[in-house]
């Protein structure tokens, strides 16, 4: 159960967690999480409280609000793993290029410039490079995977996490941009 | 004697303030009913015409004179609800609208001798509608739920909200549009599984998917363009048209407001139907000239492909967002009276590799939901829960003119986000932080919503100062922000300069104008009807006065008859239709006499065989 007065202070932490009444693992039952919020969103949402006092209202809107950040977050594993890391005190680190991609990347790079320049023949090379980025995506979701079922064993492997989720966000980018270009013909 | 109270709560009203119709809705018996205005029509044209006095005329009786006075008339204002002129001088080329001085941040509009904003007009549309809703129930409506398309930004929004205000609605909430047509919807069927509503209107196109799951309606991510629909059609087959006229007469009349207004209605005319049959022919008549085309169906899909095809991506990227297949949904229902033509049925059909659902009258469903929410938040529709969410990401001015997102698109609502903000210079007791929404990363191509100004921050040296803000998208998807020092604990006030729309002191002024001019209206319409009906009953003493009846009166009844036509004749020329409603029954009743008189005379006359 959350605090019901302390509707403004910023979330305590693993308070997303609290909300719901589990621990705080990185590994979540999806289904049981969206059932426990469909049940606390009946009791919550402003609707339940049309005909009651302002004060009431206010309270039911500030508690829905923090609910659905609560769940926003936890329901994506990626949010998910970044708001432990950050109760954690561990920031995202800054984003560098993963030494093992920097050829490519560099390659990869050099077709974008090409295609925005208006040169089509580069088309092919970008659409294998997004399918292979998309590839090493799923690799390092398992390994994240993996990371999180170990950190719910013992906390010891946070640091790994981090780095495969700034690798995990250079290769979002990197898809975005791909993507994108593709796109605008 | 004894007053029993059964507790009984006024209704809530659910309104579907459209682009091109709008419609009212009540809850009654656990069944939405789209409530029939006093010209027998459900649907309320959104058109406004004032009259030479300056009194508005709504709906269907607007329709004719918005043909017979342009320069005086107004329709599909929504398209211009939380909008700058800059916005709309695309449209504005083919909507004859004049734009008055200081229309920057709300447009205004010049009607006849008064100038109006969008949400003014918008109150007027609302008016209408709480009437019928009044005449319908037999009791005063205060209270109600209105829709908007779901893509609507903040500013659009707020208009919209301050319509109702203006109209004397308590707006309870405003609720997107795809997603009270899949309450009407669900509720009916009692539908679980993921459905996708494609909704494509007289202005505006909106995608919205949802997941149904025990009465629980959870948008899952919405899309569309504010700027997309109908009326996008019915320009272009205007500038064709008009075009053709052009070279055909010689004569080019698009300037001319009323040419223009009866072209249009001939084209709405044609476009209706094709979606029926293969080819229609587009007649306009205009002084004694005659032009007329045939337009197939393939030359008018030619016209509107890109227009069709530009709700695709909206389409595409919605289902993305939803983090679903095409094949997870089940079920893709239509909504808007675009819909109805064939071409944008295929491509919903293609898209989705489905059969959209057509059984819904895409006019009224959306009302139909806007009156289950109406009865959620009355708590007598108790099982539903509707779970809905912002269309666009909120984002906060940082430096180099980059936003940076607070809140992403498609969060559930209410929705928050907390950013601690601090000062850049010794003592500083002031912050202004600017609020956008939109994808984009730079501030030049994202929506501004406001400037907040967080004020009586403790002078400390610069980097000290922790002040917390709180940004908070209510469940209308409107932004609230609020904010307080995080060393002291203290509220700070928060300062609003909206960049579109009206500000509170505007919008309270406009409540009191139309209140004023809803008694003045009132008053104005009493003492016409009085002094009409004065008018008939003093003829009638006149022409009597030459009959043998009259001659039959004694001279105190003679004299009291005299009294009485004069006081009526000294009321009529006053203000007050209550003392002439009071004279004309005192005429009335001093010409009793004169009127048994000539009864007899008649039957007299009837017995003789002769005429009186």
């Amino acid at each position: 159960m959350p605090p019901r007065t302390a509707v403004a202070e910023r979330p305590l932490p693993a308070e997303y967690f609290r909300f719901f009444d589990l621990p705080a693992h990185l590994n979540i039952d999806l289904a049981d999480l969206e059932k426990r919020y469909y049940a606390l969103s009946r009791k919550w949402h402003p609707d339940r409280y049309a005909r009651k006092s302002e004060t009431e209202r206010s309270e039911a809107e500030q508690n829905t609000a923090l609910l659905n950040d609560a769940y926003r977050t936890l329901k994506d594993p990626v949010r998910r793993a970044e708001y432990v890391l950050a109760e954690n005190g561990l920031a995202a680190a800054q984003q560098s290029a993963p030494p093992d991609l920097l050829e490519e990347v560099f390659e990869l790079n050099m077709a974008l410039e090409e295609i925005r320049d208006g040169d089509n023949s580069v088309r092919p090379q970008l659409e294998e490079a997004e399918k292979k980025f998309l590839g090493l995506q799923q690799e390092v979701d398992r390994s994240l995977q993996t990371e999180f079922v170990k950190y719910d064993g013992g906390p010891e492997s946070l640091a790994r996490i981090r780095a495969i989720l700034n690798r995990r966000n250079y290769i979002r980018n990197l898809l975005r941009d791909v993507g994108k270009a593709l796109c605008s013909k | 004697m004894l007053q029993i109270d059964f507790g009984t709560q006024d209704h809530i009203v659910g309104i579907d303030l459209g682009t091109t119709n709008s419609l009212v809705a009540i809850m009654e018996a656990g069944a939405p009913r789209v409530i029939v205005g006093e010209d027998g029509d459900k649907l309320v044209p959104s058109i406004v015409s004032l009259k030479a006095n300056g009194e508005p005329v709504v709906g269907n009786g607007a329709r004719q004179l918005l043909i017979e006075h342009p320069e005086r008339s107004v329709y599909s204002a929504k398209r211009l609800m939380g909008k700058g002129i800059a916005d709309v001088q695309d449209e504005l080329r083919l909507f004859p609208f004049r734009i008055a001085e200081g229309s920057e941040s709300v447009i205004r509009i010049a009607l006849g001798d008064r100038t109006l904003t969008p949400p003014e007009i918008g109150a007027m549309v609302l008016r209408q509608l709480k009437k019928n809703a009044e005449a319908d129930l037999g009791e005063p409506v205060t209270k109600a739920v209105i829709t908007v398309p779901a893509y609507f930004n903040d500013a659009q929004r707020q208009a919209t909200k301050d319509a109702g205000r203006i109209a004397g609605l308590e707006v309870l909430r405003l609720v997107n549009e795809p997603t009270a047509a899949a309450l009407a919807y669900g509720l009916d069927k009692r539908k679980e599984g993921i459905i996708a509503v494609y909704d494509l209107g007289g202005g505006t196109f909106d995608i919205s998917i949802l997941k149904l799951h025990d009465g629980i309606f959870e948008v899952l991510a919405t899309n569309g363009d504010t700027h997309l629909g109908g009326d996008d059609i019915d320009n272009r087959m205007m500038r064709i048209a008009l075009e053709d006229i052009a070279s055909e007469w010689g004569e080019d009349l698009s300037t001319n407001g009323e040419a223009v207004q009866t072209l249009r209605s001939q084209i709405v005319k044609a476009k209706e139907e094709l979606s029926f049959a293969p080819s229609v022919v587009l007649v306009f008549e205009w002084r004694d000239k005659r032009y007329s085309r045939e337009i197939t169906r393939e030359l008018f899909e030619r016209l509107i492909t890109d227009i069709v095809d530009g709700t695709l991506g909206p389409c595409r990227s919605c289902i993305a967002d939803a983090k679903v297949t095409v094949e997870q949904i089940d079920e893709v229902v239509l909504v808007g009276g675009s819909t109805r033509i064939p071409m944008v049925r295929n491509a919903v059909e293609v898209l989705f590799r489905a059969k959209p659902h057509t059984d819904l009258n895409p006019d009224e469903v959306v009302a139909l939901g806007a009156a289950v929410q109406a009865g959620i938040l009355e708590g007598t529709v108790e099982d539903q829960l509707l779970l809905d969410v912002t269309p666009l990401s909120l984002g906060i001015e940082t430096m180099g003119g980059v936003v940076s997102k607070i809140i992403p698109r498609n969060s559930t609502i209410p929705a928050s986000a907390s950013e601690q903000f601090t000062t850049s210079v010794d003592g500083q007791t002031n912050v202004l932080i600017h609020v956008l929404q939109g994808e984009r990363e730079l501030v030049k191509d994202c929506r501004p919503l406001a400037r907040f100004d967080l004020k009586g921050i403790d002078p400390v040296p610069a980097g000290l100062a922790r002040i917390e803000v709180r940004f908070l998208i209510d469940a209308n998807g409107i932004l609230n922000v609020t904010a307080r020092d995080a060393r002291t604990g203290k509220e700070t006030s928060v300062d609003v300069k909206p960049t579109y729309g009206l500000t509170d002191t505007e919008v309270e002024a406009m409540i009191q104008a139309s209140f004023d001019n809803a008694e003045a209206d009132l008053n104005a319409r009493q003492l016409a009807e009085a002094r009409v009906e004065a008018d008939s009953i003093l003829a009638a003493v006149e022409k009597a006065k030459r009959s043998d009846a009259y001659a039959e009166l004694t001279e105190e009844e003679r004299q009291g008859l005299a009294t009485a036509i004069a006081l009526l004749q000294a009321a009529y020329h006053g203000e007050d239709y209550k003392l002439i409603r009071d004279k004309i029954e005192s005429l009335d009743h001093a010409g009793h006499a004169l009127a048994e008189n000539m009864m007899n005379t008649a039957i007299r006359g009837v017995l003789k065989g002769t005429k009186i």
